[in-house]
């Protein structure tokens, strides 16, 4: 019983924002509630001076206080624009990004969020962030809209299919502040959410280190499947706009020219790089150049991942087993 | 003499009355009747049904949120619950509420004419919406949709596999309904106001309902064709709204609310309409600053229609558009916030009672005040962002569309009951009624603002356990709204068969509608009055100054 009467009305503020919305929020609080009162109060006393009174004929008489309509109009309007000036400058700060802000990749589709830091790190629904620094989140959804919020830190932003949004908060408390999926997306909308865990930068960067790295492997898939789309061509079906890749690697390739070439790291990496250069045969050279977007680590990854590919096929012919 | 002579006869057959409602008893009479009292009774019927289902919807998800986790329906269900309160209630209720019904009824009569301009097209309107109403009754029947009554797409045009087409056909047609009854308003009071009437002597209550015409017909083609285009993505996968097939959804959103934002005008603007008539007349005094209520409500209809990006702040819009679209939305803020205003110093220096209908208007000025100064909070861009998509909105919009519109929708009926039905319903019960909605109004949405400043998202099947508390207190108003609404209906239908007789004038009121029979006749008027004054007259004791 005593836990049932004591609910939180007031909530967490973990960041710089809350301390920049917070009074603005209390302030517009406080005001309503004056004038709300205020109205009310004034038609209450109004309608009890001015009730009927049986036998009292009073004749009506209309209400002349040009003053009075100036001031009730002169008044809201400095209101509204003092509070559209507030709001449009509190909505400055949650636009400029400060340099030197933690870097961090967003990727939401249905229902879960996918978190990749600059490392390489990943995670998926949780956030681990260092207090006291700037963290900016680049954020894609692959399917519907989608909004990223964390209340505690007074942030939120649509997500969006085809177009990347941002956002931005510095944290200033440490410990575990939950965050929601705002946006409306289908049936399991209330279940996409998951944790923040703003940590001391000593342990931020312990977990950055030590936790569970990712493989080479789950890299460059991310990198294939997710984040670079190479899936939408090389789907691994015949007939799809690219080669089949499960049998690439250490295979040879047929060229258009009507040569042979076995394919080695160095091809995949050339294949990446400047798909122009050799064309497998049958093949339009629809392939897009990658060059410009990639870092030699992720050219890594990617053939870390294609090489995998191959290796599976192998693995599984040996052992026989059934997939899990 | 005719006049006289007409009299007369009235008077000798007093005892059966000749009235709109009785002239002929036949299904075909009233379902494919041209006059506006009928067509206005039916839409009355019809709307009270989608509201009925609307409010159940409502009253199952609330159930639902009695507890944290997701027990009580599965996911798919909770989610087609609000989508479907939120269709019906918007595009079947709101909508078409005072409009239609108290509009269609009312506004010949105000103007002293005996039908609207074009009664045929009344009927095409009413027919319309029973049509657009298969479609949605159809598409509850076949599993009902969970895109949430704004049909974002591309959830609504790729990823749902529920009957979109048909929730965007319901509403497709219903705008139409709504296009026919604007164009004849406005061309009703343009052409057809009696001899003497001039503009500033049109109640309130016409203003207000010409301003809603002109935002239904320039408004309403703009949501017909963006839920025509989610058809078409939807249905011939034409990429227009989804990013896959090179469409930006985006982009639905500013056609979306270029309709959505406006259509909120469509609804409370009526409202406002009718406020002003209920407080003149049990003030016994002239509305304070008439000529600005009456501009302020074409003001509101022209501004309404270039804030609707206060909406999509955070939701990729640029950011110079949202600065526009935040100033624009205080300056339109500013003429409601002088509208209560004056509707408080029209209590001054007159005599003021209580009825029912007072009670109900008080009520929605008290609550439209807070809905109005949360919108406040919603409209400074940077507030926004803790707020927007939170339960904060869900309260703001209830406190505007509940707490303002249906409220206001409350009172005019009470009011003109009587003139409608020629019964009174019992008044004492009434009042307390009006005690009851407002106390269950508040209970189930002020908890809300405070879990939207908590950070619950709207549309939320499951929550954290701490936000139950406050979940269970609305849930628990909404029994009581329920219950409020439920108990009205009732006294209505009651009155109908056993309430007393009202007079022709049974508040004392002025105006056109107050000088005819109750019910009125099929012709409204005997002979097409002559106005020789100004509306809310009740400065003079002489009864209402109108020559017939
Ligand atoms: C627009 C479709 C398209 C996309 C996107 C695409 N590819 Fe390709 N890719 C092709 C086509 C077509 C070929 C065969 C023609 C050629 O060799 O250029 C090809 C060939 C290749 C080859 C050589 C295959 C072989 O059998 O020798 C590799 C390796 C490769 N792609 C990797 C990638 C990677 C990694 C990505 C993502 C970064 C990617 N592709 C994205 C269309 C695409
Ligand atoms: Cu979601
Ligand atoms: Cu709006």
């Amino acid at each position: 019983m005593s836990n049932f009467l004591n609910f939180p009305i007031i909530p967490v503020g973990a960041s710089t924002f809350a301390e920049k919305v917070d009074p603005l929020f209390y302030l517009l609080t406080l005001m309503s509630t004056v004038l709300t009162v205020g109205i009310f109060m004034g038609i209450v006393i109004m309608a009890a001076v001015f009730r009927k009174k049986p036998g009292v004929d009073r004749p009506s008489q209309a209400l002349h206080a040009p003053i009075l309509e100036l001031t009730w109009t002169i008044i809201p309007t400095i209101v509204g624009l003092g509070l559209f000036v507030w709001g449009a400058v509190l909505f400055d700060d949650y636009i400029k990004v400060p340099e030197g802000a933690l870097q961090i990749d967003v990727i939401a589709k249905q229902w879960m969020w996918k978190v990749q830091h600059e490392n390489g790190m990943r995670e998926v629904n949780d956030l681990h962030i260092p207090v006291g620094r700037p963290v900016k989140l680049t954020m894609m959804s692959q399917d519907v809209l989608h909004n990223y919020a964390v209340p505690a830190m007074r942030v939120k932003q649509d997500v969006i299919p085809g177009r990347y949004t941002s956002l931005w908060f510095e944290p200033t408390k440490t410990g575990a502040f939950p965050m929601f999926c705002s946006e409306y997306c289908g049936t399991e909308h209330s279940l996409m959410g998951g944790t923040v865990y703003v940590m001391e930068p000593q342990a931020y960067n312990e977990w950055l280190a030590g936790g569970p790295k990712v493989s080479p492997q789950e890299a460059g898939r991310f990198l294939f499947e997710e984040k670079l789309g190479c899936v939408t061509c090389h789907t691994g079906v015949s007939g799809a706009r690219g080669p089949d890749l499960k049998e690439v690697f250490g295979h040879a390739v047929k060229l258009a020219d009507g040569s042979s070439v076995t394919a080695d790291e160095e091809y995949l990496r050339e294949s990446i790089m400047e798909p122009a250069k050799r064309i497998v045969a049958t093949f339009t050279p629809l392939m897009p150049n990658f060059a410009n977007q990639l870092n030699d680590e992720d050219v890594a990854n990617l053939i870390a991942y294609i090489k995998s590919l191959t290796e599976e096929e192998v693995v599984e012919v040996e052992t026989g087993a059934p997939a899990p | 003499m005719a006049v006289v002579a007409d009299r007369q006869i009235i008077h000798e057959t007093e005892i059966r009355p000749r009235h709109y409602l009785n002239v002929n008893h036949s299904f075909w009479s009233w379902f494919f009747t041209t006059d506006h009292k009928r067509i206005a009774m039916l839409y009355l019927g019809t709307i009270t049904v989608f509201f009925l289902m609307g409010g159940v919807f409502a009253l199952l998800f609330r159930l639902e949120l009695m507890t944290p986790e997701g027990d009580l329906f599965q996911a798919d269900t909770y989610n087609r619950f609000f989508t479907l309160h939120g269709v019906l209630m918007i595009f079947f209720f709101l909508v078409p509420s005072i409009p239609a019904t108290l509009g269609n009824f009312l506004l010949p009569i105000m103007v002293g004419c005996r039908d609207l301009a074009f009664p045929k097209v009344n009927l095409a309107s009413y027919w319309i919406f029973v049509f657009a109403g298969m479609f949605g009754v159809g598409m509850l029947a076949s599993g009902g949709v969970d895109t949430g009554w704004t049909f974002y797409a591309p959830l609504s045009t790729h990823y749902s596999n529920t009957s979109v087409f048909m929730a965007a056909m319901a509403a497709f047609f219903a705008g139409f309904a709504s296009i026919l009854t604007g164009v004849n308003f406005i061309v009703t009071v343009h052409k057809m106001r009696a001899p003497g009437l001039t503009w500033f002597r049109l109640p309130l209550f016409v203003w207000a309902q010409y301003a809603t015409g002109i935002i239904m017909m320039l408004g309403t083609p703009v949501i017909a064709i963006t839920l025509f285009l989610v058809a078409l993505e939807r249905v011939w996968g034409v990429g227009i709204f989804d990013p896959a097939h090179g469409g930006d959804p985006v982009l639905f959103q500013h056609m979306f609310w270029f309709y959505s934002h406006p259509a909120v005008y469509i609804m409370i603007l009526p409202g406002f309409g009718v406020i002003s008539e209920v407080i003149a007349c049990f003030s016994r005094n002239k509305i304070f600053g008439y000529h600005f209520i009456a501009f302020s409500s074409l003001a509101i209809a022209v501004l309404g229609f270039f804030v609707w990006g206060h909406h999509m702040f955070i939701a990729g819009q640029s950011v110079y558009t949202g600065v526009v679209f935040s100033l624009i939305t205080m300056l339109v803020a500013v003429p409601s916030a002088i509208k209560v205003f004056n509707w408080t110093a029209t209590f001054y220096g007159g005599n003021v009672t209580l009825e029912s209908p007072m009670l109900y208007a008080i009520g929605f000025m008290g609550l439209f005040t807070v809905g109005g100064l949360t919108g406040l909070f919603l409209a400074a861009m940077g507030m926004d962002v803790p707020l927007h998509d939170t339960y904060f909105v869900v309260a703001h919009f209830h406190y505007v569309m509940v707490g303002g519109m249906v409220m206001a929708f409350m009172a005019g009926l009470h009011f003109w009951w009587p003139k409608m039905t020629g019964r009174m319903y019992p008044e004492f019960i009434a009042k307390f009624n009006a005690v009851i909605v407002f106390l269950g109004f508040n209970a189930t949405f002020f908890p809300q603002f405070i879990l939207g400043w908590l950070g619950m998202p709207r549309r939320y099947h499951a929550y954290p356990e701490e936000w139950q508390v406050l979940n269970v207190m609305s849930t628990a108003g909404a029994t009581i709204l329920g219950f409020g609404f439920t108990l009205a209906i009732a006294y209505f239908i009651w009155s109908l068969f056993y309430g007393e007789r009202a007079g022709n004038n049974p508040w004392g009121a002025k105006g056109l509608e107050w000088t005819i029979e109750s019910p009125p006749t099929t012709h409204n008027f005997h002979h097409i009055p002559t106005v020789t004054e100004d509306p809310y007259n009740y400065t003079g004791r002489e009864e209402v100054n109108v020559q017939q």
